[in-house]
């Protein structure tokens, strides 16, 4: 009934042993561990940007472009998604709130 | 671990389960919206429900996504889970101080059922970890509750929306709630203003280079990002201390 492509079954498995990694990272090994301090403060920072890198082109471009209209709802669902994560607190309303204004934008209005 | 028996039979399993509850709805429309997300994007059947069981990082999934179809090669989509899994190294540094005691599967097991929530649960019900054996059991089988209630809560919802995806026209986006759902983690991490620093230039990079190949502009923004806020950082030692979390 579908077609499976082991190229994508390889990174599958591949990703599920980066979670084991990075979420025993420091559970490997039964040594007390302290990072040098260039990675500790790195960790701030590197998180973040990683998340931003994927978002952000997500949001404001089309086709490896930058949009070249106000006629985007995920432009809108975005800016909400984001000023209701800062009022609530909550992922999940986040993803709510941001569905709400993108789904009649881009189903009613085609934007 | 909630399959052993000292701990699911422990009173604070059920503590655990129970206090639980309260995050397991947005646990489940999280992993409700990854399921729907990961075949709507059309990777496959197959491959959305080895990623739901085994990959077990939304973030991670919904940031490989986009990726693989991108066709970017392997170490690269490894290399984003992994940046974009950080924050549980952080975490992993932290649970040792409880695990020490445990044999190494176990301290690699409960580190991998360990997400974000049942973390940030369990810290917050023990601040500190236990100094005897008695509080050490309760502390794993409060966390073997709660990460049970987290994990099933995933892997259900992840099932239903991998199923209910073939129901959902394409041309309603339903794949933007991934993004958004990416949108809401990263406002929780702007918890400083280097860390906003960081991710306005991650971002403004990341578009920047985005005609770059394999989709090295992610890279090459962590980078750019990571390096002005260091940089930053030895510039204004002082205010460092004042804006760390």
């Amino acid at each position: 009934m579908t077609d499976i492509n082991w190229h994508t079954v390889v990174i599958v498995l591949g990703l599920a042993v980066v979670t084991v990694i990075t979420r025993a990272f420091f559970l490997f090994s039964n040594r007390t561990w302290t990072m040098p301090h260039w990675a500790q403060r790195g960790l701030q920072y590197a998180p973040i940007a990683a998340l931003a890198a994927v978002v952000v082109p997500e949001v404001v471009m089309v086709n490896g472009h930058l949009m070249d209209t106000w006629k985007d709802a995920r432009l809108y669902a975005g800016i909400v998604g984001a000023a209701v994560y800062f009022w609530r607190k909550d992922v999940l309303f986040t993803i709510v709130a941001g569905m709400a204004v993108y789904m009649p934008l881009h189903l009613g209005l085609g934007w | 671990m909630f399959f052993l028996r000292n701990h699911y039979t422990h009173p604070e399993f059920k503590v655990g389960l129970r206090d639980f509850l309260r995050p397991a709805p947005g646990i489940a429309a999280w992993g409700l919206m990854t399921g729907v997300a990961m075949v709507k994007s059309g990777i496959g059947l197959v491959e959305s429900l080895l990623m739901a069981l085994l990959v077990f990082a939304g973030s991670s999934q919904l940031a490989s996504i986009p990726l693989i179809l991108a066709g970017a090669p392997l170490w690269v989509i490894w290399a984003t889970g992994f940046c974009v899994n950080l924050r549980f190294v952080v975490f992993s540094l932290h649970l040792h101080h409880y695990l020490s005691h445990l044999p190494t599967w176990q301290r690699v097991v409960n580190g991998y059922f360990t997400a974000d929530l049942s973390y940030v649960w369990f810290v917050r019900r023990y601040p500190h970890p236990a100094g005897d054996d008695a509080g050490r059991m309760a502390q794993q089988a409060y966390l073997a509750g709660s990460n049970l209630m987290n994990w099933g809560a995933w892997i259900i919802s992840s099932l239903v929306g991998i199923a209910l995806a073939n129901f959902v026209p394409q041309s309603w986006g339903l794949g933007f709630a991934g993004i958004l759902c990416l949108i809401g983690i990263l406002c929780s991490l702007a918890t400083t203003r280097l860390r906003l620093l960081s991710a306005s230039v991650a971002g403004a990079v990341g578009v920047a280079a985005f005609a770059l190949p394999l989709k090295l502009n992610i890279i090459v923004a962590i980078g750019a990002a990571v390096i002005l806020c260091m940089t930053m950082e030895k510039l204004q030692p002082h205010r460092v201390e004042v804006l760390k979390s």
